[in-house]
């Protein structure tokens, strides 16, 4: 056994939604003030404050993989099992170098993690990235409001009054681009030099998984920011190009459908999640914004050429509207609880995108086939 | 892909009785395939020996066959009722082994018959060790180190290879039946004996221990599409070594990482395929090793089993009815997830609570057994708790047992632990046992580190440190140092660390009652959160709950009149199946009646906490605590309960009675002040002296010396029992004042008895005269409120009194009793229904010995034998006692045509015990007072001998036909016995004996081919003894009636010999001359199979034999 007991202590906190709804609960004193590295959201004078926008996941494992999603970036994410950091945290296992999400809301933070793997407590963690974390929340009322009401902006903390001014005045996500915040500042690559195809990646936002799942696939991936112009994208002659997850809403994130639309034709397209979502507004689709959204693990998504059925990862808010998928674009995949738009392909233009996670960190591997389905589109180039 | 048209009737065979390793979860499977199948509008055909079940209601399949379940009789069925197609998946390895012995023996292909639901080759892929193997290492999944053995010799050789320690697995055995570890050669050779004899085809699995690995299952289901999904995750609290059935398992996973549990997931799914289990549930096993995260697949069950029962209940995701649509056709995404009445059921669970599935073992009823838990499964039932945490639910689940436990600790029960050495106590918590959780609690709330606790047990220490965390919140609780210092926020803390208000009283030294009401002014109310497949993402439209210390309560007003049915908690021997059978029964009754029905019970093994049976489930303990917090909830709104049913759920909520009167929920039926009456030997005794009823002469006792004036006044032998139990715990017959001592010693002090209070003025050790060699006789009767008695059936014992009613074999109707002792018993029974006012169900035992009805007891309540009767005249007693509870009248119910006449087609049917004695080599077989069998199987035919041939058949000891009998009587049992011998001899069976019934047989002259010795007697070069002449195979049949009991004793050896070796073993004169009139009728008559449905419905026809 690696870890070590936590030592975090605890006092008593309160969670508020903007619409005044308030949870109990009891807040991690952090170790140290909330650092300038930390989320933005959180407020470090005189006892941390966070906000953000609260949604929930219902997903039973992969806490380390979803608290460093960057789509999770302007959310204060709502863990519906109720032990969390069970198996601490490791090396490996993170999506990204550091968290964006405000905040965590849970029923229960193990203080003895146990696992093989395991580096490190979830507090200790969550202290060092500056994340608040209120704990012994009841989580399923909570949940059962978000589903009823939608997901909505509010925060937590452990001085009442601020925490109450502050969920009055915390926004939503709607119409703020989070992309800025999230995506790599300069390009970098992953894979091997002499990989059989080269990939350009938008970074909207990029999972490491992803990273993973394009190198294992043969890919040599050049991950630029997410304003790079189409022209520099395709200056740098990539096999096809990547359009990653990100966090927030699609329709605020200036500038990337036009990049998308240059290059579709041009090169083989591949897009997952808000990279779906820029495909489809490239197309002239439109996105709407679901009730509370498709955070979890479970999501059951019908393959449309085959009929089979794929469970699958989820984490998005919004959705290419049915409706407004113009000709020419094929809608490969339908989620089965809803029937929102999942997948679309344009067969012409050598270009599709889904809006689960065939990466899943976390999540089922059910969907890992389209990672070889774009290889194959680059190999037909 | 939709349902298949090309079907029309559909076999179903259930798992026969209950036994350890295969219980009642095969009725909650089998009850679900039915309903559904009917509903997609097959024609169901069912066979399953086992009366108590749900299933085996005429009301569930087209034509329900209560025969033995073997390949004769089934191939009669299929005959007669030409299925298209053979469901197996749902009936345990009963079901899947008679499928596969039915496909060998060619019937399936002779009759036309499909088998659905998996194929005779997965089956075989997945049960024969070595080809799961080579199937394992195709996919590239690791399985611990092995090798096959088909000899001891070869045992030794392979065991050597593999390495030491190893566990031996015989082939083809549910239950893990002779498995164990051996940790060198002299070990494994005595292993790999038993366990060869253990698998059917003599093959045995020596393996690479992975002993203190975690262990981990996964639930999957697949359809025809090839769609598959993991219905939930277990992780087991005691890793491996313990089988999974005795283990402490917990649902969801909670230590491994996303990375680990999808590499699990990924290799289940490989595993499915590869055995090629195309539609239905699966449950796979995987250990881990906690250093290095190394993971093997242990086994793979192609079929729904107990975990799948488990995880339909911790998830809401009904795999057992939804295996019964894939097997017709469907695919997942065509069903709808009935939960959220939205979502397809093409999803994966996912869930916002812990569950805790506990273990209940009865060992305090098998003396001689060692207690501790290996790789053979020995619990006789379960119970699993919800909470949002997992000590929460541990310490709900640890309350759930019964077994006089607050929760994990906290109680006086702790006792005997804190009064251990320190050492000592963590040295006890190294060895697995019942005990081992609640040392565990002890030792770290005595100081002990979490990491010495876990070289100590393996227990991983997240569990550890969960518990350390139940103990910090009782320090903090006790140092608070009563009610007085405890505000909102440590009673919401208490609570939610799953305190009952029984330990808090403890720790405080008050009264339950004083905490609850101070809880309650505090404002620490439970809340009730449902159970919905899906973490609240979906609204559920199922009213499934659980109790929890939370903000929100979920619970929606009551619109009707509402009836709460409270289970029966864990299946235990003396309390299984049947009483569930009633509960059910109520739910059905009550709400075709109009009423809103509501079922308290902590069993996810059961019918009665399927979702689908009652209006709302409320999965919590049957503690007092318990309901009356459910019954606090239902009643918030103003809306009063029409009231509860205690009676149908055995003593488990029985016991609650008084404590819910008096708080002032209106319980429904007799009364409890009547069931005390009934109870309370004085009492009781009065009443049956002003009715002129006689009972047998006795006297209650609280000490010794009281016993034995008791026992001089009536003369021995006597019978000692406790008041208040069931299944006769505890209950003796002695001969003399030394073992009448020892009895009240045990009684007073001794065991789980005394841990529940030993004896008092209250609870007495009642004493009687025990009449010797008389006939006993079980009645189940109702009685309504406008007077009228209905008697449901008269059993007559085939074993004399002195068996314990619920381990003879009974008839009916009654095969000896004289028409003047039938209608005797009639009037009596009439009469203590109405002395004690009873509103629903009496069940009374009487005595008849020389003519003269004695009563035994009373208890106005259901009995274990109600279904039995229900099955056997087609009256359905317990509908009927409900709603005579709830305030209909006999004669109401007679006009709405739910109280039928009893059948009348002339058939006799016979109930049977089945026992656990081949669980336990070290236990003796004789039949006592104490209840020993966990399940029972009905025979019914045209005559007695019949029916009782084929119980036997149904309970696995058919009756041989030919061949030799091996005799063996008591002094006492001679005359009986040799008009059994002479019987035996005429119908051409060769006679073996002991010396001294030789004797006796061939004074009679009666041929005795062999006389044995003794066992044991060292009389080299002579005689063989009668435990060599078993093990060789030269004897079909055993009668041996000793005197006494004591594991020294020669026919002890004689009996486990018998069960060792499968041969039919008969321990009582009556029983063999049943035996004999059953071989008989055999001979001359052909067999045939009937259905319940044309026993009830064709009253006119009469068989002759």
């Amino acid at each position: 056994m690696r870890t070590a007991a936590a030592t975090t202590t605890w006092t008593d906190g309160v969670l508020i939604l903007d619409d005044g709804t308030a949870f109990e609960g009891e807040v991690a004193v952090a170790a140290g003030t909330a650092r300038a590295d930390g989320p933005e959201g959180v407020d470090g004078a005189g006892g941390a404050v966070a906000t953000g926008e609260l949604v929930f996941n219902t997903s039973l494992s992969g806490y380390q993989e979803i608290v460093t999603d960057p789509s999770y970036a302007g959310q204060i994410i709502t863990f519906t099992y109720p032990h969390i950091g069970n198996y601490g945290v490791n090396d490996d296992d993170s999506e990204h170098a550091r968290p964006f999400c405000r905040g965590l809301v849970v029923r229960d933070l193990a203080r003895r993690p146990s696992n093989w793997r395991s580096r490190g407590d979830l507090a200790g963690f969550l202290d060092a990235a500056g994340v608040p974390v209120i704990a012994g929340i009841d989580t399923r009322r909570l949940t059962r409001h978000l589903r009823d009401t939608g997901a909505r902006p509010g925060a937590f903390g452990a001085d009442e009054d601020a925490v109450r001014a502050a969920a009055a005045t915390a926004a939503p996500t709607d119409g703020r681009d989070l992309v800025a915040e999230v995506t790599t500042p300069t390009p970098y690559v992953v894979g091997d030099a002499d990989a059989p195809y080269r990939v350009v990646a938008l970074d909207l936002g990029i999972k490491r998984t992803i990273l993973t799942h394009l190198v294992r696939a043969g890919c040599r991936v050049e991950v630029v920011p997410a304003g790079t112009p189409a022209a520099e994208i395709l200056a740098r002659t990539p096999d096809g190009v990547f359009l990653s997850n990100g966090p927030g809403d699609p329709a605020a994130v200036a500038g990337v459908p036009d990049t998308v639309r240059s290059l579709l034709g041009a090169v083989p397209v591949f897009g997952i999640c808000l990279g779906h979502q820029m495909m489809g507004l490239a197309l002239g689709a439109g996105t709407e914004k679901l009730a509370f959204g498709h955070h979890g693990a479970n999501h059951p998504v019908r393959h449309e050429a085959t009929g089979r059925v794929e469970i699958t990862s989820q984490n998005h808010n919004y959705v290419v509207r049915a409706d407004t998928v113009p000709g020419g674009a094929r809608i490969t995949h339908v989620n089965l609880n809803d029937g929102t738009v999942e997948g679309l392909a344009l067969d012409d233009l050598r270009a599709f995108s889904v809006q689960h996670h065939p990466e899943a960190g976390p999540g089922p591997h059910d969907a890992a086939y389209l990672f070889s389905e774009f290889t194959a589109l680059m190999d037909v180039t | 892909m939709p349902r298949r048209d090309d079907l029309h009737t559909i076999l179903l065979i259930g798992s026969g009785p209950i036994v350890i390793g295969q219980a009642c979860e095969f009725d909650y499977s089998g009850t679900q395939a039915c309903r559904i199948l009917r509903s997609e509008g097959y024609r169901v055909v069912l066979v399953n020996s086992n009366p108590a079940t749900i299933m085996t209601d005429p009301e569930f399949a087209d034509a329900t066959y209560v025969e033995p379940l073997d390949v004769p009789t089934l191939t009669r069925v299929i005959e007669k009722e030409r299925p298209d197609a053979l469901l197996p998946t749902l009936g345990g390895q009963t079901a899947l082994n008679l499928a596969i012995a039915l496909d060998e023996a060619g019937v399936l292909e002779r009759y036309g018959v499909e088998l659905i639901g998996a194929s005779v080759e997965a089956i075989h892929t997945a049960e024969d060790r070595s080809r799961f193997k080579e199937a394992m290492a195709e996919i590239g999944l690791a399985t611990p180190r092995s090798g096959l053995a088909y000899d001891v010799e070869e045992a030794l050789r392979v065991g050597v290879e593999v390495g030491f320690p190893l566990i031996c697995r015989p082939s083809f055995i549910l239950g893990g039946g002779g498995t164990g570890f051996a940790h060198d050669v002299d070990e494994l050779r005595d292993l790999a004996a038993r366990g060869l004899d253990a698998s059917p085809v003599r093959e045995i699995l020596l393996e690479q221990s992975v002993f203190g690995w975690k262990e981990y299952e996964l639930e999957v289901m697949r359809d025809r599409a090839d769609n598959v999904v993991v219905v939930c995750g277990i992780e087991n609290f005691d890793p491996m070594g313990v089988h999974t059935g005795d283990s402490i398992t917990v649902a969801p996973i909670q230590t491994l990482t996303d990375v680990e549990y999808q590499r699990m997931r990924d290799a289940a799914f490989a595993c499915i395929r590869r055995i090629g289990v195309e539609t239905g549930g699966s449950n796979i096993q995987f250990a881990v090793d906690p250093a290095t995260g190394d993971m093997v697949v242990i086994e793979m069950n192609p079929r729904v089993s107990r975990s799948s029962a488990l995880a339909s209940k911790a998830t809401g995701f009904p795999i057992a009815k939804i295996a019964a649509r894939l097997a017709v056709g469907y695919t997942l995404d065509e069903i709808t997830n009935d939960i959220t009445g939205e979502t397809p059921a093409s999803f994966e669970p996912t869930i916002d609570y812990v569950v805790t599935k506990f273990p209940r073992w009865a060992f305090e009823k098998l003396p001689g057994a060692s207690g501790v838990l290996g790789t053979q499964m020995q619990s006789v039932g379960e119970v699993m708790a919800i909470g949002r945490t997992f000590p929460e639910s541990l310490q709900k689940a640890c309350r759930s047992l019964e077994t006089g436990r607050g929760g994990l600790n906290g109680d006086p029960g702790e006792a005997a632990h804190d009064a251990l050495d320190l050492d000592e106590l963590v040295r006890h918590a190294a060895t697995a046992t019942p005990e081992r959780i609640f040392q565990v609690e002890a030792a770290l709330r005595r100081g002990v580190s979490v990491e010495r606790l876990h070289d100590a047990t393996t227990i991983d220490p997240w569990f550890l440190d969960q518990i350390l965390q139940i103990v910090e919140t009782r320090t903090e609780l006790a140092a608070l140092g009563g009610i007085d210092a405890m505000t909102p926020r440590t009673w919401r803390r208490a609570k939610r660390m799953g305190f009952g208000d029984g330990q808090l009283a403890y720790l405080w030294g008050t009264t339950d009652q004083v905490v609850r009401d101070a809880r309650l002014a505090a404002g620490a109310r439970v809340t009730y959160k449902t159970v919905d497949t899906c973490a609240a993402e979906f609204a559920a439209r199922t009213p499934y709950h659980y109790g929890t210390y939370e903000d929100e309560d979920e619970v929606t007003p009551l619109g009707r009149p509402a009836v709460v049915i409270l289970g029966s908690g864990p299946n235990r021997i003396g309390q299984g199946v049947e009483f569930d059978y009633c509960c059910v029964h109520a739910a059905f009754a009550l709400s075709d009646a109009g009423f809103e029905t509501i079922m308290v019970n902590c069993n996810p093994e059961t019918v009665s906490t399927d979702y689908d049976t009652s209006d709302r489930l409320f999965f919590e303990p049957l503690s007092v605590e318990g309901v009356r917090n459910v019954c606090d909830a239902l009643g918030r709104d103003g809306q009063p309960l029409a009231g509860v049913i205690v009676s149908l759920g055995g003593q488990t909520p029985l016991k609650l009675a008084h404590a819910l009167e008096h708080a002032g929920i209106p319980i429904l039926g007799t009364s409890p002040a009547s069931i005390d009456l009934a109870e309370d030997r004085e009492q009781f005794n009065r009443l049956c002296a002003d009715l002129g009823i006689p009972q047998p002469p006795g006297g209650t006792a609280i000490d010794a010396a009281g016993a034995r004036a008791v026992a001089a006044a009536v003369g021995y032998p006597v019978l000692v029992r406790p008041s208040y139990v069931l299944g006769g715990r505890a209950m003796q017959i002695v001969y003399d004042d030394d073992h009448l001592d020892a009895a009240m010693a045990e009684l007073a002090g001794a065991g789980s008895l005394g841990r529940e209070g030993g004896l008092s003025a209250e609870r007495p050790a009642l004493i009687d005269r025990f009449l010797e060699d008389a006939t006993e006789v079980d009645v189940d009767a109702l009685r309504d409120a406008s007077g009228e008695v209905l008697i449901g059936g008269v059993m007559e014992h085939i074993e004399e009194a002195g068996v314990h009613s619920g381990d003879s074999a009974c008839a009916i109707p009654p095969q000896t009793l004289s028409p003047d002792a039938l209608d005797v018993i009639g009037r009596h029974t009439a009469a203590l229904a109405g002395a004690l006012d009873v509103r629903g169900l009496l069940n009374v035992q009487y005595a008849v010995k020389d003519g003269e009805v004695y009563v035994i007891e009373a208890n106005p309540r259901a009995s274990r034998t109600v279904p039995f009767v229900s099955k056997a005249t087609g009256v359905p007693l317990a509908k009927v006692a409900a709603r005579v509870m709830a305030g209909a009248t006999l004669a109401e119910l007679r006009t709405e045509g739910l109280l039928r006449p009893p059948s009348d087609a002339g058939h006799v049917a016979v109930k049977e015990a089945v026992l656990p004695f081949n669980r336990f080599p070290t236990v003796d077989t004789l039949l006592g007072p104490e209840m020993r069998s966990t399940g029972e199987v009905m025979g019914i035919d045209r005559s007695f001998g019949l029916a009782f041939a084929k119980s036997q058949a149904g309970a696995g000891s058919p009756l041989p036909t030919t061949g030799t009998v091996f005799l063996s009587l008591a002094d006492r049992d001679k005359p009986g016995g040799l008009l059994a011998a002479r019987r035996f001899a005429e119908l051409g069976f060769t006679l073996v004996a002991t010396a001294g019934t030789a004797a006796a047989l061939r004074a009679e002259g009666l041929a005795v081919a062999t006389v044995v010795a003794k066992v044991g007697d060292d009389r080299a070069g002579d005689v063989a003894d009668a435990v060599d002449l078993i093990a060789q195979g030269a004897v079909d049949l055993v009668v041996n009636t000793p005197r006494g009991r004591g594991p020294r004793a020669d026919g002890d050896h004689i009996r486990r010999a018998a069960i060792r070796h499968q041969v039919a073993c008969i321990t009582t004169v009556a029983a063999a001359l049943a035996a004999v009139a059953g071989i008989a009728e055999q001979l001359a008559n052909e067999p045939i199979v009937r259905s319940l449905q044309d026993y009830h419905d064709d009253r006119q026809m009469r068989l002759g034999v």
